[in-house]
């Protein structure tokens, strides 16, 4: 029993890294339609931004958060303005490749800055882990489950009870009737992506205590946080925040009731599984009907 | 009709004189008393730990040897390329150091994947190769063409064992990664086992990329070994090390040879502190008594290196040093001859180098033995020589 409890705790660490990856992801998706492959790649910025300022040049970690954050975001904004916008004939595909492009980019870019080495963050709070019922739980798992929420109830108030909000959903939904009842849809598109991206470098440096930072470690973050979101339904956000604790559980169970070896197995076993049942994923949207 | 003809025979005979003339121009180089080696490292990518200090020691090498004359009045040139960690890289790379440049000899790659897809090639045009990556498969069973300078698996874990027979260790639980790497371990430590009287209770793995190994750390500590054996490279094992502390394991940690660096103790932090394992002399080179033979040598890289690229040392660029050593004492008197090269090489005996004391011969293409490998405890966020 008290193993089975450590399993849940595991899971939810692991999980909670996928989840606050996941929102980012799920939130550029349900604003623009477009799935961005580099997100990992902005998570890892957000790191070694934290990595950088926080740990080599001591600022405060607030301060350090907020310049990590912003610096990420205008990344984002530039990889928007350089290279998504200037697409003559904006096909998905093509929009895809592209991010995929951006993600290599930006790793050889890391790799250059920050060398090849693995860095290790401090934990933001004492290291002790908390003991329930026999089973330890790292505090910053518990630091990285709130964040995770904090982001996706942001975003969710910010769609639902903001005009820019609303006009940038609009522009998600048709983007040529946005334009006409006079939404602005390509400064929305910009700023989707700001915030997209600074989602991610926040989910960055939250995890950053546990995962360390590596110029590579966002490819697999960002594969891992890209099935926490479709087993949640793309563009539900509270959906990929419950699919990445779901993901995580499930490797935890699978790696400690089966075999580690076939954890990831177990756990794309059931993403399949689940794609199969209900198509949308878990939480996708009953309207899912766009025109 | 006719002159179109005679016009495509000129046009085939002009691309065959293109494609003939640079191999003209490669041997004429040749002749012009330039010894041509070869080199292979995965200097970016995955392994890049091991590639990127092994590409470094070579280049200081041959500008070392040709400073001081080159071999035989002949100046050594290095033409080195970047397999990425990839197999099939590793392929083009090497045909193009066996067809294109003509080398005479090439050193790597730099890991066991890498190597063992390219040993056909080297061995089909009969060229040495000195790897630098630790498989034990790369030399057995013996291929006439192919040596290694790197311990292998296989004296790590005698190592290990050895220490965990005087500490009466008999039940140990394993946790490994799971690539070439942790897998060729997980093979050494369960073969292994029996002969010295210990039993593997139980096997777990981990991806590289994992960021999290309670759940196979509580499945372990469930089990209760004596000892846990991880074996794998940065940043899984300090990702394990960190784990034990949280959940409070008090079972005796041991990491294998490849997180011997400072950069563990770094990435693990306070969670370092007990773990024991296995390691190249290099790493502690201060702490060696004055007459351990390889000291002076050891003391002499490591000032070397640090001179000219300004960064500490790295145990793994040593093999890539005693291949270098090693070859250029075998192309000596050789005349650039490769079957002299090999025979030479065949022939090496006593050569002391910063891994340990080799001793080449016809059914030992690798030359150390166990005590190449000390075993050390992390105490004070520091090395501390375990006693043998």
């Amino acid at each position: 029993m008290q193993e089975i409890i450590q399993y849940l705790f595991s899971g939810i660490t692991t999980g909670s890294i996928y989840a606050v990856i996941a929102v980012g992801l799920s939130m550029l998706y349900s604003s623009t339609e477009l799935i961005n492959f580099s997100h990992g790649e902005f998570v890892m910025l957000g790191a070694m931004g934290i990595l950088t300022l926080w740990v080599n040049a001591a600022l405060p970690l607030p301060l350090a958060f907020l310049l990590t954050v912003v610096a990420v975001s205008c990344v984002g904004m530039i990889f928007e303005r350089l290279a998504i916008k200037t697409v003559k004939k904006p096909q998905p595909i093509t929009l895809v490749i592209i991010t995929v492009g951006a993600s290599i980019f930006l790793r050889g870019v890391a790799m250059i800055i920050w060398g090849k080495d693995p860095f290790s963050v401090p934990s933001f709070s004492s290291y002790e882990s908390i003991e329930i019922a026999g089973a330890a739980l790292v505090p910053q798992s518990l630091f990285i489950v709130f964040a995770a929420f904090i982001l996706a109830g942001a975003i969710h108030l910010f769609f639902k009870q903001t005009l820019t909000g609303k006009a940038m959903v609009a522009c998600a939904v048709n983007k040529k009737a946005a334009w006409l009842s006079g939404i602005p849809s390509e400064s929305m598109g910009v700023l989707a992506f700001i915030i997209s991206t600074g989602t991610g470098a926040a989910a960055g440096i939250f995890i950053a205590p546990i995962t360390m930072g590596s110029y590579d470690m966002g490819t697999m973050l960002g594969l891992k946080g890209f099935c926490a979101a479709m087993i949640g339904g793309l563009g539900s956000l509270w959906g990929a925040f419950a699919g990445g604790i779901l993901l995580g559980v499930l490797e935890s169970l699978g790696a400690g009731l089966i075999s580690s070896g076939l954890k990831d197995a177990i756990a794309f076993i059931l993403l399949l599984l689940i794609l199969y049942i209900c198509p949308g994923g878990l939480f996708s949207a009953k309207v899912a009907k766009r025109f | 009709m006719r002159q179109s003809k005679i016009r495509s025979t000129l046009v085939v005979a002009v691309c065959v004189m293109l494609m003939i003339a640079p191999i003209i121009g490669a041997s004429s180089a040749m002749a012009a008393s330039i010894y041509k080696i070869g080199g292979v490292f995965d200097s970016t990518g995955p392994a890049s730990f091991l590639g990127d200090p092994e590409q470094k020691t070579m280049q200081m090498m041959v500008e070392q040897i040709n400073a001081t004359g080159g071999i035989d009045g002949n100046m050594l040139e290095a033409v080195i390329y970047d397999s990425e960690g990839d197999p099939a890289k590793a392929v083009s790379a090497v045909n193009k150091l066996l067809h294109k440049d003509n080398v005479i000899a090439i050193i790597g790659p730099s890991t066991t994947p890498t190597t063992l897809a390219i040993v056909n090639f080297v061995e089909k045009a009969q060229v040495p190769l000195i790897s630098c990556a630790a498989g034990v498969e790369i030399t057995s069973p013996i291929k006439p063409w192919v040596f290694k300078t790197a311990q292998s698996d296989l004296l790590a874990v005698a190592a290990i064992y050895k220490t965990m027979q005087s500490k009466n260790i008999k039940k140990i639980a394993i946790l490994t990664v799971s690539n070439a790497f942790g897998e060729s371990g997980k093979k050494q430590l369960v073969g292994q086992s029996k002969e010295f009287g210990i039993e593997v209770i139980m096997q777990e793995s981990f991806g590289p990329n994992d960021t999290d190994m309670t759940a196979q750390l509580t499945k372990i500590k469930s089990a209760s070994p004596d000892a846990i054996v991880c074996w794998g490279t940065n940043p899984g094992p300090a990702v394990v090390a960190k784990n034990v502390k949280q959940l409070k394991i008090e079972i005796p940690l041991y990491q294998s040879h490849g997180v011997a660096s400072p950069k563990f103790i770094e990435l693990a932090g306070d969670a370092a502190e007990g773990i024991i394992l296995p390691t190249g002399k290099i790493l502690v080179t201060k702490l060696l008594s004055d007459d351990d033979p390889q000291k002076k040598i050891l003391a002499k890289y490591e000032a070397d290196y640090k001179a000219k690229f300004n960064t500490n040392v790295s145990g793994f660029g040593g093999y890539s040093y005693d291949a270098m050593v090693m070859l250029a004492n075998a192309i000596k008197g050789s005349g650039g001859d490769k079957n002299k090269i090999r025979d030479a090489l065949e022939s090496t005996q006593k050569y002391i180098g910063v891994s340990g004391e080799f001793n080449f011969s016809a059914t030992d293409h690798n030359g150390l033995s166990p005590d190449a490998f000390v075993m050390v405890e992390i105490k004070d966020g520091t090395w501390k020589l375990l006693d043998k």
